[in-house]
């Protein structure tokens, strides 16, 4: 029990749950409007775009890579669907849609990872230069403007709740989005991909240590262009949804989202460096930066004071990992000391 | 005899170390080259050369910041932050000593210049706080207080832009000297440039980074203070940084939280651009203002076609980005080839 409590408190997650406990209660005693079923709903419903793109960004961070080409992908191949199917008149479902842009998301996907699994090119320059590509495309080739309207299908797919959620109080009322359950499938995927598959394994030993995760005989190449166009996958199924939820296609309005993204993976005890972190953090983490977002106005902050409180919760949080992971290593350090004079 | 390396001329030596330099000098003939043949008259004006060096020093000195935060191994995000947050001050500085009849006291625009670079040296301090003692990963640490500068600036300006400057200083900067030819932002450029230079490749302060950059245990082992030079670093970057919000300023003559919000992205990729190892310890000057130079003539150079979407500018630079990194990788495998058949050099 003793070593189940030191191995938590060793661990990121616990502290940032109660950040976020803490947080949530202190929403509730200004404004007695958090724990509401209309307020919940309503989190829920803002996480499902965030959420799918923090699950791709944290796959990628343990893999000891980064992405900041997600939000310029998610805005091009939903873009380019909803444009293309406007203009041929569809009317059928989600399904085609949603096809189109895993298609096209897995193959953006693979640019990103031949130019870092093939090519072994840092992850950070690439991605910020296959960001400028994918926007320059939509706006430039593609010569995007706001669509205001979206096909009948998508439409239909963003307006279906699962359930309403009612606030007796003030009768507003809350709709749980169909998407949800694409999240929460997605979490469910990351979560078995990460921990019980070879795939999943490789990823977190490349991160560790690229060198020998190779010796070990993990296919770093194919394992890292495999993880980038898993990513453009996730990151394109998270355009669509949010273009759906939506009803409109604003192209540039998904772009500049990936450093909060990330800053709320990394929150959520991923380390920036690879190797670590777990599905729960990286949501928990996530969760943290939505909730923040979302939910100012209910304390009763203006909302000029948003970055402020962004950036801040950026910097104490990441210090604090940051100065956990010196103090153990000092510890480790310590131990091989303490061991190595017991020897002689 | 066989086998043995072939003493190169000098013209090869001098290749081989500028290989990033001379690329770039190439390209930037062949676009000059290209502008010449088919938009001579509109683009060889002295009038667009003059706009072209009023603008670029925006980014300009921030890029020259971002730079040397990487050759220590860092980066930073913040410098528009930082820019925006200093300008904003800055603003309100001279709007405060402004005489009642609308102009400056002959005081006033040193004393914002000076204003500007204490405010960037501070937030500078405090990035580099983060990065040495608290050890935040510098692309975390420098977007969190990026992120925090900017929540500053909106809140002091609730996120409108102050204008109604005195008009004295748009002027001031705005103005050309040596005969009305060159304008006051590329001398400000120029100084800065210089500056980092001469800090770069004639102090020890120039050598002490590219060792942190290379290798930190070996840098620390060596008896260099890695902490203060990490602090010293981003507190250069933050006042470039701050300079560059001074010439946003001039150039616009208000000051915003959110403007230039491109050129954070755009730093770095000049920076890589200009041959600056995203690992550290690598990269000069002279590639860095050369990539500084080559973004400016394509972006000009493409807005003199009116039937090309001023948006492909982004799908250029970052396809420019890819293909030099991608060159960069041939030379370099076929560099390490050379040097494995190269037999081992017989002992002494």
């Amino acid at each position: 029990m003793r070593q189940w409590l030191r191995r938590l408190t060793r661990r990121n997650e616990p502290y940032i749950f109660l950040v976020l406990l803490a947080l949530c209660l202190l929403i509730e005693v200004r404004s007695g409007q958090f724990f509401t079923a209309n307020n919940l709903v309503d989190i829920a419903s803002a996480m499902v775009v965030p959420g799918l793109f923090a699950l791709g960004i944290y796959m990628v961070i343990v893999s000891g890579g980064i992405d900041v080409s997600f939000p310029a992908l998610a805005s091009l191949t939903s873009y380019a669907t909803t444009k293309y199917l406007l203009d041929a008149g569809y009317t059928g479902g989600i399904w085609l849609p949603m096809a189109m842009s895993l298609v096209m998301g897995a193959a953006l996907g693979a640019v990103n990872g031949v130019f870092i699994g093939f090519f072994g090119l840092p992850a950070m320059i690439v991605t910020l230069g296959t960001s400028s590509v994918f926007k320059g495309l939509m706006q430039g080739a593609l010569n995007s403007v706001q669509l205001a309207v979206i096909p009948e299908g998508m439409r239909q797919f963003g307006t279906d709740a699962l359930f309403v959620a009612t606030n007796p109080v003030s009768g507003l009322s809350s709709r749980m989005p169909v998407s949800f359950l694409i999240f929460a499938a997605v979490v469910l995927l990351v979560f078995f991909l990460m921990r019980y598959t070879y795939f999943g394994r490789g990823i977190y030993a490349m991160g560790g240590n690229e060198v020998s995760a190779h010796r070990a005989g993990f296919h770093t190449r194919r394992t890292k262009f495999f993880l980038y166009v898993i990513v453009g996958m996730i990151a394109s199924a998270a355009g669509l949804i949010r273009t759906c939820m939506m009803q409109q296609n604003h192209p540039t309005n998904m772009l500049g989202m990936e450093m909060n993204i990330i800053a709320g993976v990394v929150l959520g005890g991923t380390a920036i460096t690879g190797g670590a972190g777990s599905v729960t953090g990286c949501m928990l983490g996530t969760l943290l930066i939505v909730i923040v977002e979302n939910s100012m106005i209910l304390i009763g902050i203006p909302t000029v004071w948003k970055s402020v409180f962004v950036g801040a919760l950026i910097v104490i949080g990441t210090g604090v990992s940051a100065m956990q992971v010196v103090r153990a290593n000092r510890l480790a350090a310590n131990r091989n000391l303490t061991q190595e004079a017991a020897k002689a | 005899m066989s086998g043995m390396a072939r003493p190169k001329g000098t013209l090869s030596t001098l290749y081989a170390g500028n290989r990033h330099v001379f690329r770039l000098v190439a390209v930037i003939l062949a676009w000059m080259v290209f502008m010449a043949l088919t938009r001579f008259e509109k683009f060889y004006t002295l009038i667009n050369f003059q706009t072209m060096a009023s603008q670029f020093p925006e980014f300009g000195l921030m890029a020259l910041g971002v730079m040397l935060c990487m050759v220590t191994g860092g980066i930073d995000l913040s410098t528009v932050g930082i820019a925006n947050l200093a300008a904003i001050l800055t603003a309100f500085f001279l709007k405060a000593v402004a005489l009642p009849d609308g102009g400056l006291p002959a005081y006033a625009i040193p004393a914002a210049f000076a204003l500007a670079m204490a405010v960037g040296a501070v937030l500078g301090v405090f990035n580099g706080l983060l990065v040495s003692k608290v050890r935040i990963p510098p692309i975390l640490a420098t977007l969190g207080a990026s992120e925090l500068f900017t929540g500053v600036a909106i809140v002091l300006t609730n996120g409108n832009a102050v204008s109604k400057l005195p008009i004295g200083y748009a002027t001031a900067i705005n103005s050309k000297v040596l005969g009305n030819l060159i304008p006051v932002q590329l001398i400000v450029f120029t100084a800065v440039a210089l500056v980092i230079w001469f800090l770069l490749n004639r102090t020890t302060y120039g050598v002490k980074i590219y060792l942190l950059g290379t290798n930190a245990t070996a840098a620390r082992f060596s008896g260099l203070s890695n902490d203060r030079l990490l602090v010293k670093t981003y507190m250069l970057s933050g006042i470039c940084a701050a300079l560059g919000g001074m010439i946003m300023l001039a150039n616009y003559n208000s000051a915003r939280a959110n403007y230039g919000s491109v050129y954070v992205l755009q730093c770095i990729l000049i920076v890589v651009l200009g041959g600056v190892s995203p690992a550290g310890g690598k990269g000069r000057i002279s590639g860095v203002v050369l990539a500084i130079f080559l973004l400016r003539l394509l972006e000009t150079g493409i807005n003199r076609f009116p039937q090309i979407s001023s948006y492909y500018i982004s799908l250029i630079w970052g396809g420019v980005l890819l293909l030099v990194m991608v060159l960069d990788y041939f030379s370099d495998y076929s560099a390490g080839r050379r040097l494995k058949r190269r037999p081992a050099a017989p002992a002494p």
